[in-house]
């Protein structure tokens, strides 16, 4: 291992030693400056004398039988060391998945998406293994491809996995369906009776790609034990143990997994990649193997935002309260699970936003198709249903002629709301609050883009290219608000695990903390040693790199880690304080009544009383002791829907975000630009200010960009995808990105650490359809689909 | 693949003769792309950037000549005043990164009718000066672009230089892409003002097989600044000229449906770039002609 | 093919490097410095930006064969770039903004403590402009360029010095400020 260029994996680093730096100060990134130097080691920076490198071939069709495969010209490719099938799988295991394990590691006599694993090449420079795949000769037999529901339910469908055997499988109308999710409540039949008023939509919901920078990436080096060491970058690194130690044939203990950096993630890493490939690579071939997918292959390389089609139904009394919502939404998962049960869990629990709807009727369901696989990203579920929901507030108090806004206000839930779910909103749920607030603060000034000298085009819908110096140009403004669950619901044991370890090293108390959770760049880390110093009073916090050598930490998804594993590290810190003490009461008890009697407290390096009594130096308490503690923590628990109803308490803790957006929209050339897009969170207690921020402003930028310009583009009659690339992919620059102010509320959740709300997901939600809202205020065009092209505004979309 | 590395232009040529399926590579923005993404293995790379003379320009009495690697940054800031279409178009190429790079040899080496530049050089009129081992000559741009991604080029010749007319009068350039920067145009435009041939000139990008000219366009709107007295008087062009003239060239399109956008919103957006270049220039060439009137 | 250039100030060659490889492979992977970023390698993303003769350029398009002779900086020599540029009349007076009613005060960005930075890198810390940090060399070594040309650019300079960089993070309003500080620090001889 001498030669293993991991040195720059991060945070076995020590931070903190001037300032307090607890919880809610805005303290910087520990590695900030790993990072600005270029020496914080990504996944793909991995590095090993001697190492190969791996390739993947993949489908270059959506659906077929493998009639052969001929791999014997690569193999004698000089410098090619492997090239690997189905057929050379050490195991019976030969699938994985999140939830469901019905992914193949290699295609097994059939592909079922574009882009599928065929095979695998390991050779000593990644040009020669890219000849070498290419000489594999695959001979394909295609069959029909099943893209949409119609085609997915027909009674004739093939099944795109047959003699399914999963827990869903008994409950779903057709083998083509993943999971279905009914919830009803009250009556919403009898309730549209009442209604003044009734609009009906059908919306629909492009595939959106997390387009993490860094690509999927890592690196499995081969030990002597016969075991694997896997350098590689993913959200959960013991869900990736638990599918990859099987495949491989070995227990988990010789699968030793490291995180190294991970270049934003998103939800796109949950799921598996390369992981599988390069430990079956690296054990074929007894050498270091190094994967590196290049953004072309990232398109085929991971799932998507599940696309979505929704149908909505709702009602409404001429004084302005929702009688009832009937909704049906259909997700497409793809030719794999994923996170889809999960998905129609989210989208069918929050489909009616943040409002009070007591008679609702919902159905959501996920297919399995031909498409890429979609899974896990950023809000999943609710994302969809807040594009859809939103849609039809506006559409409700217009019908109504009532203000948007004061609408929304008039039916915001609040903490004691019972969700369709049947179950109690049970901490702060600051609706209506958020809505006054971004509607309260300043529109930006019109027509900035006059100057002096001119239109500054680049403050112009079409910017550089220079279309528009303010012809056609209409502003809108657009409003919306909505709802994500925090953590993993629906009775997931989801708990996350610490080992914080405090000792005096040169003279100063530190505390280490270690947990497997992946920094994905959300800036856990940073918060880890907050809590450590302040619940423990030390400056120095080292955290250790995050591995399998500890317990799990649970997913970096879900806007969870903050809560589960922030949770986590205080509660051992917590109990390494009562260790702590302890010890001091033996060593120093005597000397002082207070150490009986009084509340004791860590804080700057000392032990002190609650009243601020100073009673030792933790130098000298723990001179020639060291603490240390491992624990799990779990935050409440949860309970499945039922299967009939969807009632259940699912759901942990909640999270709401609302955006007013301002856009500028060329009607003629249908360019738009967004001005400002303005957003309001609760997030219970900001444990870092500055990272909160910047969350928020991440994920309403992302959702911006599913509403003007992101969309991977899947020909309905091939299902192969037509934009795997950053040239035809498009996400936001800088020159599309408006101002985006920020205001945040702390309203403390009492369940929930320090009362934090998880925060990563909310900002996504509401930013789509409050950009949607403003470009049909400009356009006073309908636009049910999302994201709008130029093409949508001017009339001139295909047929 | 081999990788060639002329220090002069008579080496390159000579390269070129000898290898003549030698892919030339200059700011490689576009060859750079389809190797790193497996797209091509071209035998042998013939590198051009040890030849200086390539990034030079000359700005004489009548034409510039501009070397075929001149970066797009280059031409952004130093031929605003000579070559104004061609300077908009170059601002719009791709990044800041990109425009340190490429140049218009590039474009029109790989003739993509996508190509940010070709609009603008069909506008401004201009003839591509390429060079083998056989000799040189000049291609008018109206003849160089000869298919999709095709020009008319000899396998052993090399673009040296573009020879392009000093503006005598306004010139815009419109690209629409569904990003407001780094964007690969859905369909753009280019216009020129000649006020001493007392002509309008077009270009169209990415609404057609090759980048082309709206001719019927010119030559309507030509006939009607002519008949109207525009030239002399300086009256704005009458809307329902200005409108005749955007639908012929959106007429003049014969595009796609592609990832990128319909068929029928590029002949949409043609036809508004047109009317609005055509209204920017005008009021430019309005304001320098009673300028002009009063000195 | 063998390539002998500068990098980082230091005479560097390259041996047995095949004749389709970028700039960019032959730096993170021949010279282990892999600071400058793959994310896209089509020069769609700018996290490969690096200096070639001053200029900046996506190293992911420069075909390694290109820069024998020449001379790159890439982030992992920044702080020495910027150190040895003479700061020498410059005169900016752009005025750093609130980050939306939140400052950057804490001082906590210990590791690497001691290692000299470049202005715009330690404003990236500072501003919170670093999330997974994956497109921040690219827009170092931007900005910094901007800067050098442009020490007291407006908004909409900054937003289209930098348009060639993508970051999925930030959203982008932190690498704002990052940029409107150092810029600010720079228009104050000792800094802020």
């Amino acid at each position: 291992m001498a030669d293993t260029r991991t040195t720059g994996i991060p945070f076995n680093v020590t931070q903190g030693s001037h300032t307090k730096g607890g919880i809610g100060e805005s303290t910087l990134r520990p590695d900030g400056t790993l990072k600005v130097t270029g020496e914080f080691a990504y996944s793909s920076d991995m590095w090993h004398e001697d190492m190969l490198w791996g390739q993947i071939l993949r489908s270059t069709v959506a659906h077929a039988e493998i009639v052969s495969i001929d791999t014997g010209e690569a193999l004698a490719t000089p410098g090619v060391y492997a090239v690997l099938t189905y057929d050379d799988l050490p195991t019976d295991v030969k699938n994985y998945g999140l939830e469901i394990q019905d992914t193949p590691v290699l295609a097994h006599g059939k592909v079922r998406h574009h882009g599928e694993p065929v095979a695998l090449v390991a050779a000593d420079h990644p040009e020669t293994a890219r000849r070498a795949a290419a000489k594999i000769k695959v001979e394909y037999r295609e069959l029909p491809v099943i893209t949409d529901e119609a085609s997915a339910t027909a009674p004739d469908a093939i099944l795109v996995h047959e003699g399914r055997d999963d827990h869903h499988s008994g409950h779903v109308p057709h083998p083509n369906v993943v999971h279905r999710q009914p919830i009803v409540r009250g009556d919403a039949a009898a309730a549209a009776e009442r209604a003044d008023v009734i609009v009906t939509g059908d919306y629909t919901f492009g595939m959106q790609d997390q387009a993490f920078l860094g690509p999927e990436s890592g690196l499995a080096v081969p030990a002597e034990d016969g075991g694997v060491d896997l350098y590689v970058a993913t959200q959960w690194l013991h869900s990736d143990l638990k599918q990859i130690a099987p495949v491989l044939g070995l227990p988990e203990d010789k699968v030793r997994m490291t995180l190294a950096g991970v270049g934003g993630a998103f939800g796109g890493r949950e799921d598996l990649s390369m992981q599988i490939h390069a430990c079956l690579l690296a054990l074929r071939t007894g050498k270091p193997v190094k994967i590196v997918y290049n953004r072309f292959e990232s398109f085929f390389g991971h799932v998507h935002r599940h696309p979505a089609k929704l149908h909505y139904e709702h009602g409404a009394t001429k004084d302005g309260r929702i009688t009832h919502m009937k909704c049906r939404i259909v997700l497409d998962g793809g030719a794999y699970a994923s996170a889809s049960p999960a998905v129609v869990g989210n989208a069918s629990s929050l489909s009616v936003g943040p409002y009070v709807i007591d008679d609702v009727d919902i159905e959501a369901v996920a297919l399995y198709t031909n498409n890429p696989p979609c899974g896990a990203m950023r809000g999943f579920g609710a994302v969809q249903a807040c594009f859809a929901y939103e849609a039809q507030m506006d559409k409700l108090a217009d019908a109504l002629g009532m203000d948007r806004v004061e609408f929304r206000q008039l039916n915001a839930m609040e903490q004691g709301t019972i969700m369709p779910t049947g179950q109690p909103v049970d901490s702060p749920a600051p609706v209506a609050e958020l809505l006054r607030r971004i509607k309260a603060m300043p529109l930006p000034p019109e027509r900035q883009w006059e100057s002096s000298e001119g239109s500054d085009v680049r403050q112009l819908p079409g910017g550089l290219s220079n279309t528009t110096h303010g012809e056609g140009v209409v502003r809108g403004v657009g409003y919306a608000v909505g709802i994500k669950n925090v953590g993993f619901s629906e009775g997931f044991d989801d708990y996350s695990t610490a080992r914080v370890r405090m000792e005096v090293i040169n003279g100063e108390p530190v505390a280490t903390v270690h947990t497997a959770m992946a920094e994905v760049g959300q800036g856990g880390v940073t918060v880890h040693a907050q809590i450590a110093r302040t619940e423990l009073g030390v400056a120095q916090v080292t955290i250790h790199p995050a591995d399998t050598q500890v317990g799990s930490a649970g997913s970096t998804s879900a806007s969870r880690q903050t809560y589960v594993t922030g949770g986590a590290v205080k509660n051992a810190c917590e109990l390494v304080r009562e260790k702590v003490l302890e010890i001091g009461r033996r060593k120093m008890g005597s000397y002082h009544p207070s150490w009986a009697t009084a509340e004791l407290l860590l804080e700057s390096g000392k032990v002190v009383t609650d009243g601020g009594e100073v009673l030792a130096d933790l130098v000298d308490v723990l001179e020639g002791e060291a603490v240390e503690v491992e624990e799990e923590w779990r935050h409440r628990p949860t309970e499945p829907f039922d299967l009939r109803t969807g009632q259940g308490n699912g759901h942990v803790q909640y999270s709401f975000a609302a955006h007013r957006a301002v856009v500028e929209v060329d009607t003629e050339l249908g360019l738009v630009k967004v001005i400002e897009l303005a957003c309001a969170q609760d997030v219970g207690k900001a444990l870092n200010p500055l990272s909160v921020i910047g969350q928020i402003q991440g994920g309403t930028l992302q959702g911006m960009g599913i509403a003007v310009m992101e969309e991977i583009v899947v020909d309905p009659v091939t299902a192969k995808v037509r934009n795997p690339s950053f040239t035809d992919y498009l996400l936001p620059t800088i020159l599309d990105t408006p101002t985006i102010p920020v205001d945040v509320l702390e309203l403390a959740d009492e369940h929930a650490p320090y009362g934090l709300r998880g925060i990563g997901e909310a900002p996504t939600l509401s930013s789509t359809p409050a950009v949607l809202a403003a470009i049909r205020n400009a356009t006073g065009l309908e636009l049910n689909r999302t994201p709008v092209r130029p093409e949508h505004l001017t009339g001139t979309a295909s047929a | 693949m081999d990788f060639l590395r002329p220090a002069s232009w008579e080496e390159a040529l000579a390269a070129k003769a000898e290898h003549p399926t030698a892919v030339p590579i200059a700011g490689g923005t576009d060859v750079m792309v389809e190797i790193n993404f497996d797209h091509r293995r071209p035998e042998y790379l013939l590198d051009l950037n040890r030849i200086g003379e390539l990034s030079d320009w000359e700005v004489g009495e009548e034409t510039v000549r501009l070397g075929a690697s001149v970066p797009y940054s280059q031409i952004m800031d130093h031929l605003r005043t000579e070559l104004p279409g061609l300077a908009l178009a170059s601002h719009t190429v791709a990044s800041p990164q990109i425009r340190n790079r490429g140049g218009v040899g590039g474009n029109l080496g790989t003739a993509s009718p996508a190509g940010d530049a070709h609009p603008a050089l069909l506008a401004a009129d201009c003839e591509v000066e390429v060079e083998s081992v056989r000799g040189s000559r000049r291609i008018p741009i109206d003849a160089f672009y000869t298919g999709v991604k095709r020009n008319a080029l000899a396998p052993d010749e090399l673009i040296r230089a573009v020879h392009i007319d000093k503006a005598d009068g306004p010139q815009q350039y419109s690209k629409v892409g569904t990003r407001n920067a780094m964007v690969i145009a859905v369909c753009a435009f280019g216009l020129a003002v000649h006020p001493e041939s007392r002509t309008v000139r077009t270009g169209i990008g990415s609404a057609a097989p090759t980048p082309i000219r709206a001719t019927t366009a010119e030559e309507f709107l030509n006939a009607a600044l002519d008949e109207g007295g525009f030239w002399d008087n300086g009256k704005i062009i009458t809307p329902s000229v200005a409108k005749q003239f955007a639908d012929l060239c959106s007429a003049a399109c014969n595009p796609i449906d592609d990832v990128r956008g319909t068929a029928s919103y590029r002949r949409h957006a043609v036809g508004i770039m047109a009317r609005r270049t055509l209204t920017w220039a005008w009021e430019s060439y309005r304001n320098d002609h009673r300028m002009g009137g009063a000195a | 093919m063998r390539v002998n250039f500068t990098v980082n100030g230091r005479k560097q060659e390259a041996d047995d490097v095949w004749e389709g490889e970028s700039l960019l492979y032959v730096l993170r992977e021949r010279m282990g410095l892999p600071g400058s970023k793959n994310a896209c390698e089509q020069g769609e993303c700018g996290s490969c930006t690096v200096r070639l003769d001053g200029v900046p350029v996506c190293s992911c398009l420069v075909a390694a064969g290109q820069v024998e002779g020449r001379e790159v900086v890439t982030v992992e020599g920044l702080a020495d770039y910027a150190n040895n540029r003479s700061c020498a009349g410059s005169s900016c007076g752009t005025t750093l903004q609130e980050a939306q009613g939140w400052s950057a005060e804490g001082t906590d960005s210990q590791t690497g403590e001691g290692t000299e930075l470049a202005p715009i890198q330690q404003a990236f810390i500072d501003a919170g402009a670093v999330q997974c940090g994956f497109c921040t060399p690219g827009l170092l070594v931007a900005a910094d360029e901007m800067l050098e040309r442009n020490p007291n650019p407006s908004d909409a300079d900054i937003r289209e010095a930098l348009s060639g960089n993508l970051c999925r993070c930030t959203g982008y309003e932190k690498i704002m400020d990052a940029v409107r500080l150092a810029a600010a620090r720079q228009s104050e001889p000792e800094g802020v």
